[in-house]
């Protein structure tokens, strides 16, 4: 399940990759516990994988965190990111701290629906802080597995793109008109 | 350093052909180009960090670190853009210049593109003017640049563009499913549909194959070398002929002048950032419109105080690129087909002609789409996020077309680019500083464009469509911008003559995109390199062997 990029498999990614482990494992640590990512603390990682999980729930297909967005977001954070960190750390405690004003826990604890309320009130009082997260989970989910997001081209095989991409197609290949 | 002949800065769509025309004719020539030389292995397929989508930064240069740009707002506030925002403006900053990632459209302008004057009169407050010479002075070299660059494609279904000699080289790639709904289309409504002309091998040309028709065209480098730029053609002739030394990572800081007014060389910092000087007979700047004309506004002296070839406050006026207008189409049947490199039909019906209206701008369906370029393109109502918008991306991706084209801008002197004293680059130089706009009649013809491309989509069978028609606030130039330095004949109000030399400095020419009069309602690359071709040819037949005169 990792990237063809990065076969070393990290026991964060392992666990990420949903194959292993219940929703509350998913992000691979306690809030509070020692953990491997390269910006995120364990709580803010808990509080991000809450709200890109509603930028891009699970159906049929993996959700945002599954597909490794918060890895994604993570690594970027280090990198092309960077001056981003403000607003995320930011960011990140206001909705928890929303989130204990309404509910008396952590984001990440809430159901569901509470977590659908808090993550559309932070679209409403926090408005760049939002999307600068819903971009970027998007960026995770659709773009380059490369990055750590979109693991095994998920996000592609769901639109329906072949997987891996056919390659060397000579125009001679299509002498016959436009495949079907 | 020994002293050459010609230095030209910019390894670009111009300066390759430049490099490769005066080597050829024996000049001896070094060709400075301020980023790296990539190969198709340098594809990497990224669809965050391309040139196209840059969210994780430019692949091709330059790099957000220690480039900046500023711009000045309608309102006066100034803001910085790193290099790898929209608003920076960027085109690329490597070896082929833009021409490594394009999507390679390579379109000749239409005869009155060349004399939007005389055909239009001058609406108040914009500046357009005549082109020093006609269409039929540049199709011999237009012929030439699509032979030696290899352009494939077919003109013979529209009635609307100027004469030529020859055919293109090769025959226009199998059209995919996109052309095949939309030609019907546009024949019903009365227009003259046809297949883009591209920079691609269809069939194996110039010692390389044919494009393989994959999803990462646009913004990347081709993984199979089909797509054709000067990295590919007329830069390794250049060097081939053992008369051009071409430098890379090394960005010029200066043009150098003599006592009495003439260029004797060039300025740059190399690889290492150490200070260098290359003496030369000849400077040929082609750094593209923004570069270039920086580089003249940063080359300072004591009778050149406004910078080089600057005496009448020319230099970075009448900036332009195109103002892109369009519509999404929404079907319900499958439109796409994963097939690359997507663009394949325009139409130049809308170039000229419509009453009321100064020009005017070609029509093509967009390139192949990325999953990530849909993301905020889903129909209207559509949720921007949660299961609604993971469902519109199931639902849409594979069911929209994109009919888009490039308005013809109607310049104004205001808008223009300067250089910032206050803000320097990593060399200490200062950087370009944008302000102004074009003339506002652009987005009344840029919203009838969008209608025009609506309408094909609803005659097409799309369920919704949404119409792309936008008011920058500011002059849109980016990956096509042009006009910084017009020629023309008249030195007040133009930068270089119709053979690109300086007005006042004999041994100076600006050849690239500079020098545009106006842009044309197509891609601009194409007459780059036909320009390219003929001030060259000027050039040399002007050259006495041991110096230039004019």
């Amino acid at each position: 399940m990792t990237s063809i990029q990065n076969p070393s498999i990290t026991r964060r990614r392992f666990v990420a990759s949903g194959a292993l482990g219940t929703a509350a494992l998913a992000v691979g640590c306690a809030p509070g516990a020692q953990c491997n990512w390269d910006f995120l603390t364990g709580q803010q990682a808990e509080t991000l994988k809450a709200i890109c999980d509603q930028i891009i729930p699970a159906d049929d297909f993996p959700s945002a965190s599954q597909a490794g967005v918060l890895d994604y977001i993570d690594r970027q954070l280090i990198r092309h990111y960077k001056r981003h960190q403000p607003t995320y750390e930011a960011g990140l405690k206001l909705a928890d701290d929303l989130s204990r004003k309404r509910f008396g826990q952590a984001l990440s604890s809430l159901t569901q629906p509470q977590q659908l309320q808090i993550v559309t009130e932070i679209e409403q009082q926090s408005r760049s802080f939002f999307e600068l997260v819903r971009d970027h989970t998007m960026e995770g989910f659709y773009g380059s597995p490369r990055h750590g997001g979109n693991r095994d081209a998920v996000s592609w095989r769901m639109l329906g793109l072949a997987e891996p991409p056919p390659l060397g197609r000579a125009q001679y290949d299509l002498k016959k008109g436009s495949p079907s | 350093m020994k002293r050459v002949n010609a230095v030209v800065i910019g390894a670009g769509a111009a300066g390759g052909i430049v490099a490769k025309e005066l080597s050829v004719a024996g000049l001896s020539v070094v060709l400075l180009e301020r980023g790296k030389w990539y190969t198709a292995n340098d594809c990497r397929k990224d669809d965050l960090r391309n040139q196209r989508t840059t969210v994780l930064g430019n692949a091709f240069g330059p790099e957000d670190e220690g480039n900046p740009r500023v711009w000045v707002d309608p309102k006066g506030t100034v803001h910085t853009a790193r290099a790898s925002e929209g608003s920076y403006q960027n085109n690329a900053a490597c070896v082929g210049g833009g021409t490594l990632s394009y999507g390679a459209q390579a379109w000749r302008y239409m005869p009155q593109d060349f004399v939007m004057r005389s055909t239009y009169g001058a609406p108040q407050g914009n500046s357009l003017e005549d082109w020093p010479f006609t269409y039929d002075d540049l199709e011999p070299f237009y012929e030439k640049a699509e032979y030696e660059i290899g352009v494939s494609g077919d003109y013979s279904g529209t009635p609307f563009h100027g004469p030529r000699r020859r055919p293109l080289p090769m025959p226009p790639l199998p059209p995919g499913r996109e052309f095949g709904i939309l030609e019907p289309a546009a024949k019903c409504l009365g227009l003259h549909p046809f297949h883009i002309p591209m920079a691609r091998n269809s069939i194996p040309y110039n010692g390389r194959g044919p494009c393989m028709r994959c999803r990462w065209c646009v913004g990347f480098a081709c993984e199979v070398d089909a797509k054709n730029g000067s990295q590919n053609t007329v830069i390794p002739i250049a060097l081939n002929t053992g008369n051009c030394e071409l430098r890379t990572e090394c960005m010029a800081k200066e043009i150098l002048t003599d006592d009495r007014g003439r260029a004797r060389g060039v300025a740059y910092f190399d690889a290492d950032g150490h200070l260098q000087e290359q003496l030369s007979d000849i400077v040929i700047v082609s750094g593209c419109a923004t570069e270039s004309a920086r580089l003249l506004l940063n080359s300072k002296s004591r009778l050149f105080p406004n910078g080089l070839g600057n005496r009448n406050d020319q230099v970075g006026r009448n900036l332009q690129g195109h103002h892109y207008t369009g519509a999404v189409g929404f079907f319900d049947f499958d439109t796409y087909d994963d097939v690359g490199p997507g663009a394949t039909i325009a139409i130049s019906d809308y170039n000229h002609g419509t009453p009321g209206l100064v020009g005017g701008g070609m029509l093509a369906n967009e390139f192949i789409r990325l999953p990530i370029h849909n993301v905020d393109r889903l129909p209207a109502g559509t949720p921007r996020w949660g299961l609604g918008h993971k469902q519109g991306m199931r639902d849409w991706h594979k069911r929209s077309i994109v009919i888009m084209g490039p308005t013809q801008q109607i310049p104004s002197a205001e808008g223009r680019m300067t250089v910032d004293e206050s803000v320097k680059d990593k060399w200490g130089m200062p950087v370009v500083r944008f302000s102004g706009n074009v003339h506002p009649h652009t987005f009344e013809i840029g919203e009838l464009q969008a209608k025009r491309a609506e309408a094909w989509l609803k005659e097409a069978g799309a369920i919704h469509t949404s119409v792309m028609a936008g008011k920058p606030e500011l002059v849109s130039a980016s990956q096509h911008q042009a006009g910084t330095c017009r020629m023309g004949n008249d030195p007040k109000g133009s930068v270089v003559n119709k053979n690109c030399q300086i007005h006042d400095v004999d041994n100076v020419f600006v050849i690239d995109s500079s020098v545009h009069v106006n842009n044309g309602g197509f891609n601009p690359v194409l007459t780059i390199m036909a320009i390219a071709y003929m001030a060259s040819g000027a050039l040399v037949r002007e050259w006495k062997g041991t110096g230039f005169r004019s």
